[in-house]
């Protein structure tokens, strides 16, 4: 018999769920703001999801009433990507060392 | 057009490559470049899924065109937003990430076939329930966040919204969610999708309502988490690994930093979501409050007691942050240490309005993040240092949350900044904090009251030193 796909899937997930947690809990909690910023912005490659559905339509007609969602999420995703990443960059450039000849 | 295995080994990739990214947080040595890893995963997923449709027609073009958009006005606002802004900033983004799971919800439900899950009317069962709640918890991530970020941005009250038979109606709704998915995957038909985004946009906002402006961390953290599990619903709809992993990630993310800010204030998860306690003590503690003495101090008496100070501790809160008084801090600081004196910061974990918010705000005024100090790191050294310097924290300072097992605060743990030789407590006026109790270290015989704007006090002091 076959294992259904799904249960790889849920597998991933929830070893992902058991890695997120290990990982998260390593990060020191003067950069949480930052790691705030940068789950927001990972958490857009639901912009994967938007591509599809957005181009999901035929030739003939590129907006249909589907996948004019999908354009929708596609720019929604992208701000959250560009500012998410951008943000998160300009953040963690501020974190500086003491200046050793001071 | 590449095969879907190879396109699933590269999802893969990026999803470890986001693995990474969080990863580098644990230090910011290597922070910047796990910002990267996570931008070359991004990119990396975004390229595989155009070549897996290989549809590069007008579409396309499109497609590029929205994302340019979007980009632009995402990089727009990340270069323009100042740091004192970034609870609003997440809590905004947070919204636009629900939104976007609503949306590819709604476009695979209308157009099953574009994702290989079955055909309007008749959509893989497995598919429909995975959609349906990864449609329910985006929707309930977009009013969530769009309360916090009203709230934060002062637009709406910050003070909780209570009204009566509010829990009784939240928990109809949640039941409510529960029968329409279970209606909708029995039989597939689209009004009861319609009405189920309409329950889960309402069930958001009524969540988010009742609870008080100094309960956001909790609450960003948590609509943090929310969003990471409406990418993974979305994900195992799409059956993609970069999109499970990314939301599990996301998911765990949130649900840790909640635990850390319920923790910071010694409260239940669901004593902070159950609404704020803000809300019933305003009216007993403006009664009752007894008169009692306070010294207060002037710039110069402040300068005057840290010039003699050999170390000084400054506690930093949400007041300073409101005050803009970061960079005015630091120049405050550098005359201290041209004195020699030794300057150290300590942060408790729910300083401001979101986890790390203080730590932000202090780099941003260039302080070195080595000078910087959580609660466990610094509370020993209070006993041994000369001054603590409180800008724009209350609750987290008071003493009684030690002492009182009557105080709604009791159990929290707060900064022993009454163990100080003398403290310096820079505040409007005598008012309580948001827990609406009296702070205690107000009356205590080595404290001394800097009544006055933080930045203007701190300039003041920086002249008189």
């Amino acid at each position: 018999m076959e294992i259904d796909p799904l249960i790889f899937r849920l597998s991933i997930f929830i070893l992902s769920i058991f890695v997120g947690y290990y990982v998260v809990w390593s990060v020191t909690p003067s950069l949480h703001t930052p790691l705030m910023s940068v789950t927001n912005a990972i958490s857009s490659v639901i912009i994967v999801g938007a591509i599809i559905a957005g181009l999901s339509g035929n030739s003939n007609s590129i907006f249909n009433n589907s996948s004019i969602f999908g354009f929708l999420a596609i720019a929604l995703a992208a701000i959250n990507i560009f500012g998410g990443f951008l943000v998160t960059q300009r953040m963690l450039a501020m974190y500086k060392k003491k200046k050793k000849n001071k | 057009m590449i095969s879907a295995n190879l396109s699933a080994i590269f999802y893969l990739i990026s999803g470890v490559l986001f693995i990474l990214a969080l990863r580098g947080l644990s230090s910011p040595e290597t922070s910047r470049q796990g910002n990267l890893f996570g931008i070359l995963g991004m990119v990396i997923a975004v390229t595989v899924t155009f070549l897996s449709i290989g549809n590069f027609s007008v579409g396309f073009i499109f497609v590029l065109l929205f994302i340019l958009v979007g980009g632009s006005i995402g990089a727009f606002i990340a270069y323009k937003i100042p740091m004192t802004a970034m609870p609003e900033l997440v809590a905004g983004f947070h919204s636009l990430v629900g939104l976007a799971a609503v949306f590819v919800a709604i476009s695979a439900f209308l157009n099953p076939e574009a994702f290989n899950l079955g055909y309007p009317g008749n959509i893989k069962l497995g598919s429909l329930i995975e959609m349906s709640i990864g449609a329910a918890v985006g929707a309930i991530t977009f009013s969530g966040s769009i309360i916090a970020f009203l709230k934060l941005q002062g637009i709406m009250s910050g003070s909780p919204i209570t009204f009566k038979g509010q829990h009784p109606l939240n928990a109809f709704i949640l039941v409510l969610i529960i029968i329409l998915i279970y209606l909708l995957c029995s039989t597939q038909s689209s009004n009861f999708f319609w009405i189920l985004l309409i329950a889960s946009f309402l069930i958001g906002f009524l969540l988010i309502i009742p609870i008080g402006g100094a309960d956001m961390p909790v609450v960003i953290s948590m609509l943090n988490s929310y969003s990471g599990w409406a990418a993974a619903g979305i994900g195992f709809t799409l059956e993609n690994t970069a999109l499970i992993i990314t939301g599990a990630l996301v998911g765990s993310s949130g649900a840790i930093l909640s635990y850390i800010m319920c923790k910071g204030m010694n409260r239940s998860f669901f004593n902070v979501i159950l609404g704020g306690f803000g809300a019933t003590d305003d009216t007993t503690s403006s009664s009752t409050k007894e008169q009692r003495p306070v010294k207060s101090g002037n710039a110069d008496d402040a300068a005057f007691l840290m010039k003699n100070a050999s170390s000084v501790i400054i506690v930093p809160g949400y007041g300073m942050a409101v005050a803009q008084a970061q960079h005015a801090l630091r120049e405050m600081v550098d005359t201290l240490k041209k004195n020699d004196i030794k300057v150290s910061y300590a942060i408790h974990p729910v300083a401001g309005r979101m986890p790390g918010h203080m730590n932000v705000l202090l780099a941003e005024a260039n302080v070195p993040y080595d000078e910087v100090f959580e609660l466990e790191e610094i509370n020993n050294d209070f006993a041994n240092a000369d001054v603590a310097f409180v800008i724009g924290a209350n609750d987290v300072t008071n003493p009684v949350a030690k002492t009182d097992p009557q105080s709604p605060i009791y159990g929290m743990p707060v900064l022993d900044v009454e163990k100080c030789k003398s403290v310096l407590f820079v505040k409007r006026s005598l008012s309580p904090g948001y827990a609406g109790i009296d702070n205690d270290l107000f009356y205590r015989e080595n404290t001394l009251m800097l009544f006055a704007d933080a930045k203007k006090m701190t300039e003041d002091i920086t002249k008189n030193l």
